[in-house]
């Protein structure tokens, strides 16, 4: 039974860790608007999405198990792995944050955020109502 | 934790900001310092930001690595009657470039002020997300 509830917000729960990761590295993004070399980095969300809910992290490789005792290790905690924005405009010091984009990435991923609360929140009112059976 | 890390993010970047701040409020404080504290006329004084990774790879922070006296030479005035005038009539004053400070000004509020915003939709969201079920 339990497991069941557990698969039931297994698809919110990965989405919303994603979400949280992703403004994390916007947030890197902005806080390093500034500084020389520096490159804007973002991950696929699809893409890190549907590996996670695979069961395997996003580029990650799988444990290697060679005796009885080894554990399989969960490859769904390995974070996404990142990649280099393209920037429209780079800048003479190497730096390719442009503020615009990561700041429209950034609104846009917190109202995605709050959306995936959203939908949590109405699987756990459907199943009260479930229980309660009114 | 995710969005906690995006604190240590943003306030790494508030931090290195008003650092950058303070380096031009010293040097616009002393564009007319004829006599630093080293008995020469000031240097102006510029920071150094570097990205540095915050609990995760993911997670990229700033912070100032130096704060480096700028090299160029000083600006020269003739003005034979200043007590500091060498034996050609020439006044060494700071090199000071006060428009440049100016500029660095903006940029750096600027970005203070993006980074306390990015902070603040964190705590949206985190408040948010205190009230998933209600």
């Amino acid at each position: 039974m339990l497991s069941k509830l557990d698969r039931n917000f297994q698809f919110q729960q990965q989405a919303l860790g994603l979400r949280a990761m992703r403004q994390q590295v916007l947030a890197g993004n902005i806080a390093n608007a500034d500084t020389p070399h520096f490159k804007a980095r973002d991950f696929d969300f699809v893409a890190a999405l549907g590996s996670a809910l695979a069961g395997r992290g996003v580029g990650a490789l799988p444990l290697t198990m060679t005796a009885a005792g080894h554990l399989a290790g969960d490859p769904r905690q390995a974070p996404p792995s990142l990649s280099y924005r393209v920037p429209m405009q780079p800048s003479a010091d190497g730096n390719t944050v442009e503020m615009d984009v990561e700041g429209a990435q950034l609104a846009a991923n917190s109202i995605r955020y709050e959306a995936g609360l959203g939908f949590i929140t109405g699987k756990i009112r459907t199943l009260m109502t479930a229980l309660q059976g009114q | 934790m995710g969005m906690f890390t995006t604190f240590e993010v943003a306030g790494s970047a508030l931090t290195a900001q008003s650092v950058r701040l303070n380096a031009v409020a010293s040097n616009m404080a002393n564009a007319d310092s004829v006599i630093g504290s080293d008995g020469k006329p000031y240097r102006a004084r510029q920071v150094v930001f570097a990205a540095t990774p915050m609990g995760s790879a993911a997670a990229q922070g700033v912070r100032v690595t130096q704060v480096v006296e700028d090299s160029s030479p000083p600006r020269l005035v003739y003005d034979p009657r200043d007590p500091a005038a060498n034996e050609r009539g020439y006044v060494e004053m700071p090199n000071v470039n006060v428009v440049e400070e100016m500029t660095n000004m903006i940029s750096a509020a600027r970005a203070y002020q993006t980074n306390a915003e990015v902070m603040n939709t964190a705590k949206q969201l985190l408040l948010k997300t205190l009230s998933i079920g209600q």
